[in-house]
């Protein structure tokens, strides 16, 4: 292969004098070919998983070009005007210019509606690949040492496509984004001591005002990308020292990385990959209509429809306000404490705080300081997996929340039973995620096991001389037995007294908790095991 | 970006560098692990084997690739064949299916081709490249350290104590008056002596949402609703702080059977013949409360599904709400029309810290 490559390079054809002329200027002045012999054939895993940040990637490319094109358009003025497009319904009606020309996007430019779904689907896509992202570097452990900081720069990330999203969201200044900055409003003068002065600066005065469309604007296509971008890139760069993590298979170790160089297959592949994406979002855009501001008017502060619904990634913040019980609010040397908005918006940030903190939480559980560059399978680290879910379901009863009245007309239930339902979800559905997860996760390396051990059932019985009935088991070859065995486990941690002779509380509680991560285990079959197996047959 | 060596040649990943030790916590390391059995022989595809198959590959990306030019150029056409006709909204349909229609084509060609290109036709072997350990190599490392000391030599950071503390202190001080610059986002009032008041007056007529029609007593039947607004806020334009206003001001008024209504002593007279009005504000997070049941008098509010239960003051009998609705004291003045008595009590809508001051 490499002899073959050799050969093309030295001698180009006549075709490419322009191209080695035009590379050879390059290059003289940006040695750029040290960049080509660093990345160029720079190796890349294959698995589908690896995809849902391409994904990301990707929406976020399309989102960007669409956005771009909106600006040119979209007009980020609170001031009143008349609206006199060509969307009859609405002729004449007073609302601020951001509406009206959002109006005229949709109505009056061609491709502006267009743009306009492709930018609203690209965005829905963005955040939820992002969340898809993360639960596959969660539950494969892809966060371990060198990773930690780049799992944390992707869950910053995930926080400002969030904050992107609701930005613009509320830049139609349609009922509907009016309602969601309402209530962001009101959560806002909830806080202690500073809530309403931070809500007096936001809407410069009075909500609604006439600043805070234009502020949000800012924001949305200034500060907040370029944070995005910036950020996107340390966590691309990362990628590349750091080099993908890849699932154990034959062949492959923790010290290479096995898959396909960048020039040409993976180039072709990602490539590739992005205008599929991006054709994707194109086709749905083009077939489904999204967030249609015309029916729902101007910004008002007294109408509101009914069943309205966030956009789907706000949902779990909308749903965990709907969770609170009445009356969490008191007064308390005299100032109005709201519980109601602080309980829920702090048990949010515990979360998200656990979430961007696992990883430093884990290390220091096994105390583990090496290299990890093996995606591990789900099953083969079963608390975490277990603990994932809990959190996936923790955060799905939240989200669940935000359609408890849609949920309530369509199955005709009420709206306080499906309420007190998710309430009671809220706390025992983590709990039973987590302890049905880990007993699957351990029946699973049960059954790897087993089939290292014994081979896969083959369908086949056989009748001994003395009437016994037994079903065949195929061996497995080395190759799919790698695939079984490859992993490793970790003991719980003894406590033993340091230097001092002393026994610490972090000790304590990191020995509990290894104790809890580690004390269920099932451990990969060993060689010996096998040997002793094939022995009893 | 981490030293890369040269290359390792195909199927061998062998890593010549000083083994360091790490610990690996609890983690059970067995001698009598199972050995990686090394990459397997490379599976070949139809497209190695058969010419012919290959050949057929071929064609049918460079098919690919001409579907996205006849879809490119299908979507410029589209934007010429299928206008917007103003206050039509089905030629906005067609202009957005038809060009959308030959965007997807002009980019899912250029990626179906490329990705079948990649996988049927690209060498298909997987390759491996070594990995390094992700810290610097010792000598790297060391020639770090020696550069800060250098630097903290040359410079005297760390020796020269009082020089280096004043010039963090000026750092932290220094990005200060940006602070101070973001006072004037919102104009010098005390915003929340704003929150303690609305338009609602002694004898503001209570108005019909949005036109402003004044209502008559008369008019309201028992069981109905009515959307209010004070009479003078229909006259103001947005520029004059109409929406302002009105996300203060907005009430709801029902008519119950006055046996239905439990009022309390003091509020006894704050209603007249069974009409009530209430703030239209929700007292959780100020979404418009805008649903109501008529045979239960409880009021809902659609975005976070508090109750509030008209009968017994607006008290909350479900969801994150944590007070009643604020009630507006209502009469007649000498013509029949409903008007305020005065302005609500209390503040309206969401909590804020400083609401019991």
């Amino acid at each position: 292969m490499s002899t073959a490559t050799t050969d093309t390079v030295t001698k180009p054809g006549p075709g490419m004098r322009f191209t080695s002329a035009a590379a050879n200027y390059i290059d003289e002045r940006t040695s750029a070919s040290g960049f080509v012999r660093e990345l160029g054939r720079k190796i890349f895993p294959d698995h589908w998983s690896f995809m849902l940040g391409e994904v990301a990637l990707y929406s976020f490319v399309a989102i960007l070009l669409s956005g771009t094109f909106l600006t040119f358009f979209f007009d980020p003025s609170m001031t009143a005007t008349h609206y006199q497009g060509s969307y009859v319904p609405l002729k004449g009606v007073e609302m601020s210019v951001a509406y009206a020309s959002t109006l005229d996007i949709s109505f009056d430019i061609r491709g502006g509606l267009l743009m306009r779904q492709v930018h609203h689907w690209a965005a829905l896509l963005f955040v939820a690949s992002i969340g898809l992202h993360m639960l596959r570097v969660f539950f494969t452990g892809a966060f371990r040492k060198p990773r930690e900081i780049n799992w944390v720069i992707g869950f910053v990330l995930f926080i400002l496509a969030m904050a992107e999203g609701f930005t613009g969201y509320s830049l139609p200044d349609d009922l509907l984004s009016g309602n969601g900055l309402r209530i962001i409003d009101g959560m806002v003068k909830g806080m202690p001591v500073i809530g309403v002065w931070i809500s007096y600066l936001l809407f410069g005065g009075e909500f609604p005002g006439h600043d805070i469309v234009p502020r949000l604007y800012v924001l949305h296509i200034m500060l907040l990308p370029a944070i995005l971008i910036a950020l996107i890139g340390v966590h691309m760069l990362l990628l590349i020292v750091n080099k993908h993590t890849q699932f154990a298979a034959p062949g492959r170790t923790n010290q290479n990385v096995v898959g396909s160089p960048i020039l040409p297959v993976f180039a072709a592949k990602a490539g590739g990959f992005f205008f599929i994406v991006f054709g994707a979002i194109v086709l749905i855009a083009s077939v489904f209509t999204i967030n249609p501001i015309w029916n729902y008017g101007p910004y008002d502060p007294s109408p509101v429809s009914a069943g309205t619904q966030p956009d789907w990634y706000i949902g779990f913040a909308d749903g965990a306000l709907r969770l609170v019980p009445p009356h969490w609010e008191f007064v308390f040397l005299g100032y109005t404490w709201s519980m109601n908005i602080l309980i829920p918006i702090l048990v949010i940030m515990v979360f998200l705080v656990l979430v961007t903190f696992y990883p430093f939480i884990e290390a220091w559980i096994t105390g583990d300081k090496r290299e990890h560059h093996m995606a591990e399978r789900p099953r083969n680290a079963p608390t975490r997996t277990a603990i994932g879910a809990a959190g996936v379901t923790f955060y799905g009863v939240m989200w669940a929340g935000a359609s408890s009245d849609l949920m309530a007309t369509h199955f005709m239930l009420t709206i306080e039973g499906v309420i007190v339902a998710l309430q009671i979800s809220l706390i025992l559905g983590p709990i039973a995620a987590y302890i049905i997860t880990k007993r699957v996760c351990l029946a699973l390396q049960k059954k790897d096991r087993e089939i290292a051990l014994h081979g896969f059932e083959t369908g086949r019985i056989v009748r001994l001389p003395g009437g016994e009935y037994i079903e065949v088991h195929e061996p497995l070859n080395e190759y799919d037995r790698w695939r079984l065995v490859a992993h490793e486990t970790y003991r719980p941690l003894m406590i033993r007294p340091n230097e001092r002779g002393r026994i610490t509380v972090g000790q304590r509680v990191r020995a509990g908790l290894s104790r809890w991560f580690f004390e269920d285990r099932i451990e990969p079959v060993t060689r010996s095991e096998l040997e002793r197996a094939h022995h009893h047959e | 970006m981490a030293e890369h060596h040269d290359s390792a040649a195909d199927g061998s990943a062998v890593e010549l560098s000083e083994p360091r030790t790490v610990t690996s916590g609890t983690a059970v390391i067995s001698a009598d692990r199972f050995e990686n059995p090394g990459l397997p022989v490379d599976h070949q595809r139809v497209t190695d084997l058969d010419p012919a198959q290959e050949r057929k590959a071929e064609r049918r990306i460079i098919w690919l690739f001409w579907l996205s030019l006849i879809g490119s150029v299908f979507a410029i056409a589209a934007y010429f064949i299928w206008p917007i006709e103003p206050g039509n909204m089905t030629s906005t349909r067609m202009n957005n299916l038809m060009l959308g229609i030959g965007i997807t084509l002009g980019l899912f060609g250029i990626g179906l081709g490329a990705v079948n290109w990649a996988k049927s036709l690209m060498h298909g072997h997987e390759e491996v490249e070594p990995r390094h350990d992700t810290r610097g190599t010792e000598a790297t490392r060391a020639r770090a350290v020696e550069i800060f000391q250098q630097a903290n030599a040359e410079s005297g950071f760390t020796r020269r104590r009082l020089l280096r503390n004043s010039l963090i202190g000026a750092l932290v001080v220094a990005p200060l008056p940006a602070v101070v610059l973001f006072r004037d986002l919102a104009p010098a009032d005390e915003p929340h002596e704003l929150l303690r008041h609305t338009m609602w007056e002694k004898g503001t007529r209570l108005a019909l949402d949005p036109s402003g029609a004044p209502i008559k007593a008369s008019d309201v039947t028992v069981g109905s609703v009515f959307h209010v607004i004070p009479e003078s806020l229909a006259k103001l334009g947005h520029g004059d702080g109409y929406l302002e206003e009105k996300a203060k001001a907005v009430v709801l008024m029902m008519r119950l059977r006055p046996e239905e209504l439990n009022e309390a002593e003091d509020r006894k007279d704050w209603s007249y013949d069974g009409i009530v009005a209430y703030s239209k504000i929700c007292t959780h997070v100020g979404c418009p409360v805008a649903l109501y049941e008529q045979q239960t008098h409880h009021l809902l509010c659609p975005c976070h599904q508090s109750e509030f239960d008209v009968a017994n003051h607006c008290e909350v009998i479900f969801g994150p709400a944590a007070r009643p609705l604020p009630q507006l004291p209502i009469t007649v003045d000498a013509e029949g029309y409903l008007v305020a008595q005065s302005d609500f009590h209390e503040p309206v809508g969401p909590s804020f810290w400083e609401r019991e001051r």
